[in-house]
């Protein structure tokens, strides 16, 4: 087994209105089987991939949002949300679906997998990694 | 494709994993073990249900691993083990449940 | 550890080449391809932007997709580099990491 890399996937795009969010959630959970250090960014448009309470009925697509709350079981347990993103549209982290992963280190203590960094914060996550996919 | 059970047919896509969800039946999965030669038990039973209720909560079927973690959780250890899922579904756990439950084929498993 | 930033969409459209210049530290290139190549140019609504951000960023454009645009090298926001495919893979494998901006 190779050394463990430093994946970073960064989400920029809402939901439904092109495929980007529906691959990147695909790919993280396909890639969450070679055990790798995986963390998902959401900034600009791509804070509302992770709004609750969507309903696509109407639009005829598939509401992949409880997607999202099966990555802790896949390990997935950093999700990074951009704050400057959030505000310029209004949103908190009040919005945001609630994600938890369970702490195999901690006696499976149940973690929120959400954490609002600043931009700054973002960009010394961005510039951390081995591998960046962008989505 | 389809598979026709009791008179009833069932949309099936080329890999016999059922078209649509919803149409799901316990004699559809009977059907479906049966053409593989296989018999379902109270195990997997268990395992089947087990799969649909994930699917229902989280819209995906899960991936082999994140299932044996899964099944250790809820049925006990002694069944959250690739050794007891695999003598169950030979053909793998995830693909082959999955197909018996009416779910897509996991993400990832080709 | 220095970041190859790249940026494909032109900038009059979409937030990606503003969203990547609020995330490039100091020290990373940004390279601008395709659409994006209109960012760099003189006289318009971004050029004190693109100026700015030379401060603390390396920035180049694919000279391919400037002359496709009909975007004059004398046109572009001083100090701005125009590279060819060459320069292209020599900015990739000069550099740590890259990301792109879509």
């Amino acid at each position: 087994m190779s050394e463990v890399k430093k994946f970073l996937y960064v989400n920029r795009k809402a939901p439904y209105g092109s495929i980007y969010a529906l691959e990147s959630l695909e790919v993280v959970l396909i890639g969450a089987a070679f055990d790798q250090d995986v963390t998902l960014a959401f900034l600009d448009d791509g804070v509302y991939q992770l709004v609750k309470g969507k309903n696509t009925e109407a639009i005829g697509m598939k509401n992949f949002s409880p997607t999202y709350s099966a990555l802790g079981d896949y390990d997935v347990t950093k999700i990074y949300v951009e704050k400057e993103s959030l505000e310029a549209r209004g949103l908190t982290l009040g919005d945001l679906m609630d994600l938890k992963y369970e702490d195999e280190d901690d006696d499976w203590a149940e973690k929120d997998s959400i954490r609002v960094v600043s931009a700054s914060e973002m960009a010394d996550i961005m510039d951390t990694q081995d591998i960046v996919l962008s989505f | 494709m389809a598979i026709e059970v009791n008179g009833k047919t069932y949309e099936t896509d080329e890999e016999g994993y059922l078209a649509n969800l919803n149409e799901w039946d316990e004699d559809v999965a009977k059907a479906m073990a049966e053409a593989d030669g296989a018999e379902l038990t109270d195990a997997h039973w268990e395992v089947i249900n087990f799969l649909r209720e994930y699917y229902d909560e989280y819209q995906i079927a899960p991936a082999v691993r994140v299932l044996t973690k899964a099944i250790g959780k809820k049925l006990g250890k002694e069944k959250g083990n690739s050794k007891y899922l695999y003598e169950l579904f030979p053909y793998g756990p995830a693909k082959q449940a999955c197909k018996y439950a009416g779910l897509p084929k996991p993400t990832g498993c080709v | 550890m220095a970041m190859l930033h790249i940026v494909n969409k032109s900038p009059f459209e979409r937030n990606s080449l503003e969203s990547c210049l609020l995330h490039a530290k100091p020290g990373a290139t940004v390279l601008l391809i395709e659409d994006a190549v209109v960012g760099a140019a003189q006289g318009t609504v971004l050029s004190d932007r693109i100026q700015k951000a030379l401060e603390s960023v390396k920035l180049a454009v694919l000279g391919a997709d400037l002359e496709a645009r009909g975007i004059a090298q004398e046109k572009l926001v001083d100090g701005v580099n125009v590279v060819d495919y060459a320069g292209f893979v020599d900015l990739v494998t000069g550099h740590d990491n890259n990301q792109s901006w879509l």
